[in-house]
């Protein structure tokens, strides 16, 4: 990876203003643009970018960070197990910290539940044949992009005949989620960053509904220069007034995606018929539960999990954040109530949170 | 912390990670109940003076898994951790003694192959190591190893290295690529191919004692940027020596398997350790000087100035290729592996 040519990407950060600063001019308001992915929202803040263009666009982060999405009655759950005696939870390092209503893993793993940090999901495969005395549980939170790895996980563990290794199954999936958020009225959006990653699995085409509300959208890859590209296409079609969702990422991106990814999904999961969000509610066929044959290593199977139910953390407004009804530094505790070593939300923990990246890359 | 939202009455991983929750443990419980002259200074090494010599003293505990990872062990890493902290307070390592907390069940072989490369790269530096303690216990697995090191040391007569020496327009050098350590563990932890692992840089760094002594008096300040990496090391620099420090992101170097690690991971490089560098803030005038004098060591090639120091508040803030400022603070929990 060679340092992108400086001249280049500052060439292109001047053609970026002067479309976003005609496009200001025509609205007399800022140019409000959703980046649906979290690791847009965070690569965004990281290279500067959001600053650069603060004074003309209005980036608003969306549903796009697995972390944040998830209900809060799921990591109550979540958590809950990992206090049993007989489990060992294994997890992404992203949810050692998010608050629940009641404990997160950091503080259980302290207190001494068995929480194991993995680094990629095979590993709960192994910790399980190893630890035949414990029910080894992974928690599967993610969307389309995490699905394929956790569908090889399972299949790994059914072929090993493991009986003490379960899934917490947790993966949602992207577009309908923004088909809810753009029913809803989808905030004013001007415009549209479809996430990356994502479409790498499900293929470009999978957005293309976009085009029925008349919001501009493009699919963007996550560098400095390929944000920037993205910012090109989208601010050009805003300012010719054209609906359309273009591919800036291209060179990863396929119309149809990536089909042995989709058919792993397609082997271990189906469509839950709904899934409840954080800030959406509840979406049709929006989340992914184990097919069939494979039922049986859902841990909901194993356990019966009682937590009361909650909305969401009251104070918190990450529901609004991923929905793009505000910024990080509109909501109150931003900073005061709430901060990366004393978080009140998972949007100031997980490193695709909106809070986390305005915390630590645009305070002043 | 009673309108705490995770109110952590346990001691979590996060404590020792070196950013802001081991920063408010040591400034709540430790600094308040040892308090001291010598403690107060707060540097990595503690100055104490004995008939006109200034003697330097630290001490630091390691814990690492793998134990053995590419370009280097925990024993390399035990003395190398520890000599470095003398080095970068402006001292000539003299002795060393270790500690050992062996876990139950460890494999004897796996721990005569750590104290034997505790052995030789103590042995390469002329160090003794001159007296030592084992216990055993049940640390939660059998690579479980924990080691310590204390190292005393002779302080050379023209150093006084200290953050509150920093001044406006003094900058700030890197010996080397930073994150090579960090990003080396974590790669090991993730199994990646080989051909795609960054090589950890645990190496002592006598070379920045013996190329730079004559210039001793030029240097404000020292330090290894290890756990929390360069973005904790000089937010602890710019707050205790009231300055501001700016880098320029483009001339920080960085070897293009790090970069890789980090953005795959999506973890910030800047805030990956490294165990064989040296963060110095020298005056402006001797710059020049202090680079040509580190690159002349195979080990100090790729110094580089990174940043300067201005007036300001003690933040340090990274400007990027494109002409943004963003500040760097303090990490609020080890950086850990995203999920997509
Ligand atoms: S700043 Fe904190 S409380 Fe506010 S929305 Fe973000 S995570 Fe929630």
């Amino acid at each position: 990876m060679d340092r992108i040519d400086d001249g280049l990407l500052k060439a292109l950060l001047r053609k970026v203003d002067s479309l976003g600063q005609r496009a200001q001019e025509q609205k007399r308001r800022k140019v409000k643009i959703m980046e649906v992915c979290g690791t847009h929202t965070v690569s965004f803040a990281r290279s500067g970018i959001t600053s650069l263009v603060g004074s003309y666009l209005d980036l608003r982060s969306g549903p796009g960070c697995p972390v944040c999405v998830t209900h809060q009655q799921d990591l109550d759950r979540m958590f809950a197990l990992a206090k049993l005696k007989d489990t060992l939870i294994v997890t992404f390092g992203d949810m050692l910290r998010v608050p629940g209503t009641f404990t997160t893993l950091e503080t259980e793993k302290a207190r001494g539940a068995k929480v194991h940090i993995c680094y990629s999901p095979l590993e709960a495969v192994d910790l399980a044949a190893q630890n035949p005395s414990y029910n080894v549980i992974l928690l599967s939170i993610g969307f389309e992009t995490t699905a394929p790895t956790i569908a090889a996980t399972l299949l790994q563990a059914a072929e090993a005949g493991l009986s003490n290794f379960y899934l917490y199954p947790a993966l949602k999936m992207v577009p309908p989620a923004l088909l809810a958020l753009l029913q809803d009225g989808g905030c004013d959006l001007d415009g549209l960053i479809l996430p990356g990653h994502v479409s790498t699995v499900l293929g470009s085409e999978a957005f293309h509904f976009v085009g029925r509300f008349g919001i501009p959208a493009v699919v963007a890859g996550f560098e400095p220069l390929e944000l920037l590209m993205g910012l090109y296409v989208l601010l050009r079609m805003i300012n010719e007034e054209r609906a359309a969702v273009e591919n800036a990422y291209s060179h990863v991106v396929r119309a149809k995606g990536n089909l042995s990814a989709q058919r792993l999904i397609n082997l271990c999961f189906e469509e839950e018929p709904v899934t409840h969000w954080r800030g959406l509610g509840p979406i049709p066929s929006s989340g992914y539960r184990l097919a069939e044959r494979y039922a049986a290593f859902d841990v909901r199977t194993r356990y019966e999990l009682h937590t009361p139910p909650v909305e969401a953390r009251p104070r918190c407004r990450c529901g609004d954040i991923i929905t793009g009804k505000i910024s990080p530094f509109e909501c109150p505790l931003f900073n005061k109530g709430c901060t990366p070593s004393d978080p009140a939300g998972p949007c100031m923990v997980s490193s695709e949170g909106a809070c986390s990246a305005y915390y630590q890359y645009m305070l002043r | 912390m009673s309108t705490s939202n995770t109110r952590q009455e346990v001691i979590v991983s996060s404590h020792g990670d070196g950013g802001l929750l081991t920063h408010e443990l040591l400034q709540r419980i430790f600094f308040p109940a040892f308090s001291n002259q010598w403690l107060d200074q707060a540097g990595d090494a503690a100055v104490l003076t004995l008939d006109n010599q200034r003697l330097a003293m630290t001490t630091d505990s390691f814990v690492v898994s793998p134990l053995f990872f590419p370009g280097g062990d925990i024993g390399k890493l035990a003395v190398c951790g520890t000599v470095n902290d003398l080095i970068v307070s402006g001292a000539q390592p003299l002795w060393l003694s270790a500690a050992f907390i062996l876990p139950e069940g460890m494999p004897r072989r796996m721990l005569e192959a750590v104290v034997q490369s505790m052995a030789d790269t103590a042995r390469g530096l002329r160090l003794p190591i001159i007296t030592g303690d084992t216990k055993v216990a049940d640390n939660g697995g059998p690579e479980n190893l924990f080691i310590s090191t204390t190292g005393i040391g002779l302080v050379h007569t023209g150093a006084d290295l200290h953050p509150g020496n920093i001044e406006p327009s003094d900058v700030v050098i890197v010996s080397g690529t930073i994150g090579d350590h960090g990003a080396a563990i974590l790669s090991a932890r993730l199994g990646l191919a080989p051909q795609d692992s960054p090589t950890s840089d645990c190496a002592p760094l006598n070379f920045v004692f013996t190329k730079l002594q004559p210039l001793f008096p030029e240097i404000k300040v020292m330090r290894d940027p290890t756990r929390g990496g360069i973005a904790t090391t000089l937010i602890e620099l710019a707050s205790s020596g009231k300055v501001d420090l700016v880098l320029e992101e483009s001339s920080i170097p960085i070897k293009p398997k790090v970069k890789a690690v980090a953005d795959l991971l999506g973890v910030d490089p800047y805030y990956l350790a490294s165990e064989g560098k040296a963060l110095l803030v020298v005056k402006q005038e001797a710059a020049d000087a202090v680079l040509r004098l580190l690159r002349e060591h195979p080990q100090g090639e790729e110094s580089a100035v990174i940043g300067v120091a201005e007036p300001g508040k003690g933040n340090v803030y990274l400007r990027t290729s494109l002409g943004g400022t963003r500040q760097l603070r303090m990490l609020a929990g080890t950086p850990l592996p995203r999920i997509c």
